[in-house]
């Protein structure tokens, strides 16, 4: 890389450092794909579903883009999800809306908080920490199932508006999803919790050095994972409206893939919130290109697992993070 | 003596915590005997190679998610090519599945190693792309195993006490790991995830090292589909519950996340301990969904209690 930039070269180091422009042109690629493929298909239509589609499973992205940037990751978020969907709408017959959505978001808050207890005290990976909290999280939404079963559930009409309808042919989901998306990239490039993400990230002991109290980022971190994924749930459970015992599940390991695609390091300390939405629309598109394609659930999975595969290694290529 | 004890403390601690445990099934269910053996080892035998599978990764430094969706390609393998066959044919399905499994645990390694890509990114698109191949094999759970092979894996060996299950995990267990472990090979395995740059420049070939080491988690897994397959006569192409379960007992038995320590014994320990917990639970008549936040409380407790224990043992 030291010598003289040829042409290609240049091209390829200016996307190195803007990985979210090749991203997008895989993006625009798969649509180019999907169009060829059956000619009109990519109409306003379309492009509401897609979004629509790809809005909740950003936004469970987010919670690994964050965790992912400390070097940690969230396997629990897709169980925080589903209990604070579930909660909220076994309880709205019980409780009414408000009070039904502030119960149903204190169970994933507190799952995230028992994750940032074990990740910063007792110095358990996260992997391993957050696959256990899902684990029990799982089991008690299956206890309180049985006692709620009688209550039957519902879900409000404005969580039902916000999730499946539309305005001006754009979904309403961008009400919650644009300002939060706003807030996040802004806040983890410009304020002091971000940015204490980022160093964690990088280099523990050198921040730990400079005075970073660690337990305290990872805390409201985790906290603030769980709190993602809770909203992340209600939403969710708009648009699919029906709530049930594994409601998120299914985009859990999408949602990790998601983060992946979009360029955050697993290893901490390098990517973006912007690279993980694109991310999360590339697998939207994908997943509508494997289902036109009218293949068997086994070769979908299979081309699935590859396309992941194929995009972290052409992207790790270009951004020359493997070391 | 106390150098023995010093060096394998934390499998001898396992091993009190089981001891306790069945002496604590005992008191529950004093009719607890060689049926109930038979059948706690039966359950625990595509854990345990689910475990040994994720041990041997771990030591080397790696982590494998796609360990279940292999085990699935495995068992539907063996059910479909089972199905109907003689005794000519069912060895050589053994012999093919076994294969079949480091072949998978090869291709995950060469493409961790040749892609660079982070070892958790490439198992978890594997884990699609294998649980993919085992649903093209068989749509639907189905197939057959071969009933005198079934009964390898049932009743007693020799004394009463002694499952033949149990048997015959300590024997395919000990196949592989015991000249591993006394190999060049295995000491590779360990230096690669101790410190891999201080591996490389010792001369140990990276790459091939960790190839071989998927290759056997490979090999572990197709006995843990061929073993499901065999314990319940069909095949079943969705992956069970064993990635979580493994990595649990792994961290449990003593192999530490990151790699270079620990060892087969401990993992396999633990997850007897797993399922004998879920077992006297199960006695107890406790409803299984309490039985699932048992068993995931027991798991956080002691990988909370284990980091709390690594960060004194550093400070020290």
């Amino acid at each position: 890389m030291t010598d003289q930039p040829a042409p290609l070269k240049r091209v390829l180091r200016f996307m190195g450092d803007n990985p979210i422009i090749p991203l997008i042109i895989l993006l625009i690629m798969l649509i180019g794909v999907l169009e060829y493929m059956r000619p009109g298909i990519v109409n306003e239509r379309w492009m509401g579903n897609t979004i629509k589609f790809a809005i909740p499973l950003a936004m469970l992205a987010a919670c690994q883009t964050l965790t992912m940037l400390t070097g940690g990751i969230d396997l629990s978020a897709a169980v925080a999800a589903t209990i604070s969907a579930f909660v909220m709408a076994t309880q709205v017959p019980i409780m009414g809306v408000p009070l039904a959505i502030c119960i149903g978001l204190i169970p994933a808050i507190l799952i995230g908080l028992v994750n940032g207890f074990g990740v910063a005290f007792c110095r358990v990976h996260p992997l391993i920490m957050t696959l256990g909290t899902g684990l029990i999280g799982t089991g008690c939404l299956q206890v309180y199932q049985r006692f709620v079963i009688a209550t039957g559930s519902v879900v409000p009409d404005g969580l039902a508006w916000l999730g499946t309808g539309r305005t001006w042919g754009l979904p309403n989901s961008l009400l919650l999803f644009v300002p939060f998306a706003v807030v996040v990239i802004w806040a983890q490039r410009r304020t002091g919790f971000g940015r204490l993400l980022y160093a964690l990230g990088s280099n523990q002991t050198a921040s730990r050095i400079s005075g970073v109290r660690s337990w305290q980022v990872l805390l409201a971190l985790y906290a603030l994972s769980g709190l993602i994924a809770g909203v992340t749930g209600l939403l969710y459970v708009g648009l699919i409206k029906a709530p049930s015992l594994s409601l998120v599940n299914p985009l859990l390991l999408p949602s990790v893939a998601a983060a992946v695609i979009g360029g955050t390091s697993i290893f901490g300390g390098r990517g973006g919130y912007a690279g993980t939405i694109v991310g999360a629309l590339i697998l939207t598109v994908l997943g509508t290109l494997l289902t036109l394609m009218q293949m068997p659930e086994g070769a979908r999975r299979i081309l699935f697992g590859l396309i992941i595969l194929a995009v972290t290694t052409i992207y790790i290529r270009l951004t020359d993070q493997s070391r | 003596m106390s150098r023995i004890v010093a060096r394998h403390g934390w499998t001898l601690g396992l091993l009190a915590i089981l001891v306790l445990l069945f002496a604590f099934t005992k008191v529950i269910q004093p009719n607890f005997g060689p049926t109930g053996l038979d059948s706690l080892s039966r359950a625990t035998l595509p854990f345990a190679f689910a475990t040994a599978a994720m041990a041997i990764v771990v030591i080397a430094g790696g982590i494998d998610l796609s360990v279940a969706s292999m085990m699935a390609v495995a068992g539907v393998t063996t059910a479909v090519m089972m199905d109907g066959a003689g005794t000519g044919m069912t060895l050589f399905t053994v012999v093919a599945v076994l294969v079949i499994g480091l072949g998978m645990g090869a291709i995950n390694g060469a493409l961790i190693v040749v892609t660079r890509v982070p070892d958790i990114v490439v198992t978890l698109a594997m884990l699609f792309v294998w649980e993919g191949v085992a649903l093209l094999i068989l749509k639907a759970p189905g197939g057959a195993a071969t009933p005198w092979l079934r009964e390898i894996i049932v009743g007693p060996f020799l004394v009463p006490w002694l499952p033949k299950s149990f048997v015959f995990l300590v024997v395919c267990l000990a196949v592989v790991w015991i000249p591993l472990r006394r190999s060049r090979l295995g000491l590779s395995i360990y230096a690669i995830g101790s410190d891999e740059l201080a591996a490389y420049r010792s001369g140990i070939a990276i790459g091939r090292t960790r190839i071989i080491a998927y290759a056997l988690c490979g090999l572990f897994a197709a006995m843990g589909g061929l073993t499901l397959t065999m314990s319940t006569g069909n095949g079943e192409p969705i992956p069970g519950p064993y990635l979580m379960a493994s990595v649990a007992a792994v961290v449990l038995g003593g192999v530490v996340l990151g790699g270079g320590k620990g060892a087969l014994l401990g993992p396999i320990i633990a997850v007897f301990i797993l399922r004998l917990v879920r077992m006297d639970l199960t006695l107890m008549s406790v409803d299984p969904n309490v039985t699932t936040i048992v068993e995931g409380t027991i798991m956080v407790v002691v990988v909370m209690i284990g980091g709390v224990l690594a960060m004194r043992g550093r400070r020290q």
